[in-house]
């Protein structure tokens, strides 16, 4: 019972991280159609830049807030001048985000070496948190609060502004948006910026449970990308949903079968895609 | 190369130009024979690799350039024929060419279940899922360290002895491998231009139009599908020959990306355009690691250049030049 309250706290600490990851990486896909190859790289440099904060003397709150806006930015001139350039065109955009995430990871790697570094945990959320005989680490219980929370600014943000209202418009029918007088340009830029941002601060705040290591870059590309297909694209509570149970299964994965927990992992994706006759969500249609 | 007739219009029509292209068939033919006799291991040894990686990119081509889907898993053929056979040759302590053989007939069935989960999509979301499927493959290689001995790989097998003939010279090996690739290019010359090849591009175009006109899109696609992991499982028994060994790293997605960038910068859809390919990557990549350390960041950059610059690849824009010349000739 023990083990299994614990692995269930880990498991929802990931789910967590895995949600600032995919939930940018979703609305990404979902609404300009990039599938971005440099997702798992932004979140491995915002945890690179957050702990060269952390060791300049910074706070850990202003290192999330530095990584994540590190990160904004450079999707922001990622996406202008290079994504944009190539609008319309699916799969070299494909490519060229596989281009910027080889770069990203070897210079992260020339910059801050190949040793894991994990980031110390602040001291306001130290320590642990008692219920009944079980204790938990209250960072873990912190980071899941923050997922939450930050589901909740998403979901307010999507469902009930007028630029959320856009954005819905954007992912369900591009054409008719732009008919609309919806200036599509703009919100892309928006969608990469805040994707990108919010990996990067799901990198910062992973540090101190996953550490930074050169490959953390492709680690996590790949769980965004299941989390994506059995989310649905643009879909944020999917993303929610995907980003916990993957994070579950993971984490019992590796606790009980060590050596497949990697493949356990992509079951439910094999399953869905084996299942579902008509394919994937929208994925087909892309 | 009988059915470029259809485009002899744009070219010289000469015997003169024939009896040319016949000279430098005979020129490549010998061209292809010197490495085996040069005097430095080390330059035999990058031949080799330039002909396992452009058999490695060919059967790719298939997929990408004439059938219209990128693949981002395909090291995960290569990989598994590797393994399958180093682990067959030594746990298994088969010969060398039932190892090999059962690695082709595994990877090919390994090809078989992976086409039918990675073609219930197209365009981006085949992208994922075959990323996502070739990342499986290495995680079962690095993490099930019983099995697959981790991060340290397999080795303890040694090149195979076919007919006798001892293949442990870096020259005998590169001669073996240069019979692979010439069947290897013959298949690809011979299987593109035949009905099957022209449905093939029919359904990359027009997918619709293909299945109006009673094509299997989705059988057609399968197929191919199957085909590139044999040639790709090809390349894998010659690549772990050739090294001995096998690490998880052949798995790694920079090696699908690496075989990918081959394809695109030669040029996809065109039978020479994967070779020309092959050979500049080799080349580059060796060059460069003789130098500085930073592979991967310059095969980032290599990518993006070609994407913005030269999607089309080299030797169709070599092509595209030659014909302005050649027209231009005509004209003065």
């Amino acid at each position: 019972m023990r083990f299994f309250l614990i692995q269930s706290l880990n498991g929802l600490a990931l789910g967590g991280l895995l949600f600032l990851l995919s939930s940018g990486f979703s609305l990404i896909f979902g609404l300009m159609r990039v599938a971005n190859l440099a997702h798992g790289a932004f979140f491995m440099l915002g945890a690179y830049v957050g702990l060269s904060a952390l060791r300049a003397g910074l706070g850990f709150f202003a290192a999330v807030v530095i990584g994540g806006l590190a990160i904004a930015i450079l999707g922001a001139l990622l996406e202008r001048f290079l994504l944009r350039k190539l609008a319309g065109r699916l799969l070299s955009q494909v490519l060229i985000t596989l281009g910027i995430a080889f770069i990203i990871g070897d210079a992260s790697l020339l910059v801050w070496s190949g040793d894991p570094m994990p980031l110390p945990i602040p001291d306001a959320l130290a320590g642990v948190v008692r219920f009944g005989s079980i204790f938990f680490p209250r960072y873990r219980l912190a980071v899941v609060g923050f997922s939450v929370v930050v589901l909740a600014i998403l979901w307010v943000a999507l469902e009930r502004t007028r630029v959320g209202a856009m954005i819905r418009a954007g992912v369900d029918d591009m054409e008719m948006a732009r008919g609309l007088g919806i200036a599509v340009p703009r919100l892309f830029t928006l969608v990469f910026c805040l994707g990108a941002a919010l990996a990067g601060m799901g990198g910062v705040l992973g540090g101190p449970i996953l550490s930074v290591y050169p490959g953390l870059d492709m680690d996590m590309l790949p769980l965004a990308l299941i989390v994506l297909i059995l989310g649905g694209p643009g879909n944020l509570l999917g993303a929610f949903a995907g980003s916990y149970f993957i994070g579950f299964l993971y984490t019992f994965g590796q606790a009980l079968f060590p050596d497949l927990a990697y493949v356990i992992l992509f079951l439910p994706m094999v399953a869905a895609l084996a299942l579902r006759p008509q394919g994937l969500f929208k994925l087909r249609a892309a | 190369m009988k059915r470029n007739s259809v485009y002899s219009g744009l070219r010289p029509p000469s015997v003169a130009g024939k009896a040319g292209s016949s000279i430098v068939r005979a020129a490549i033919a010998v061209l292809l024979l010197v490495p085996a006799f040069l005097p430095f291991d080390y330059y035999v040894n990058i031949a080799t690799q330039i002909l396992i990686a452009a058999i490695f990119a060919s059967s790719l081509n298939l997929l990408v350039g004439y059938g219209g889907l990128i693949s981002l898993g395909h090291a995960g053929f290569l990989g598994t024929s590797a393994y399958v056979l180093a682990w067959l040759a030594t746990r298994g302590e088969l010969s060398h060419l039932w190892a090999s053989l059962g690695a082709l007939g595994v990877t090919t069935v390994v090809a078989g279940l992976f086409g039918v989960l990675s073609l219930r999509a197209t365009g981006l979301g085949f992208v994922m899922i075959t990323l996502a499927l070739g990342q499986i493959l290495w995680g079962v290689a690095y993490r099930w360290v019983s099995l697959t001995g981790g991060d340290n790989g397999l080795s303890g097998f040694s090149r195979p002895h076919p007919l006798g003939i001892d293949l442990s010279s870096p020259g005998s090996f590169y001669l073996f491998t240069l019979v692979v690739f010439v069947l290897a290019f013959l298949f690809v010359s011979v299987f593109v231009h035949s009905t099957f090849g022209a449905g093939l591009q029919g359904v990359r175009d027009q997918p619709r139009r293909m299945q109006a006109l009673g094509w299997d899109v989705w059988g057609i696609r399968f197929v191919t599908f199957v085909v590139a992991g044999f040639w790709g499982a090809v390349a894998g028994v010659l690549y772990a020959d050739y090294n001995q060994f096998v690490s998880p790293h052949v798995l790694a997605l920079t090696n699908s990306a690496e075989v990918l960038l081959m394809v695109i910068a030669g040029g996809a859809g065109t039978v020479l355009g994967p070779i020309v390919g092959a050979a500049v990557v080799v080349l580059l990549k060796n060059v460069v690691s003789a130098y500085i350390t930073r592979w991967v960041m310059l095969l980032g950059f290599v990518f993006v250049l070609i994407v913005l610059y030269m999607p089309e690849g080299l030797v169709p824009g070599v092509e595209r030049l030659r014909r302005r010349t050649v027209r231009r000739g005509a004209e003065a």
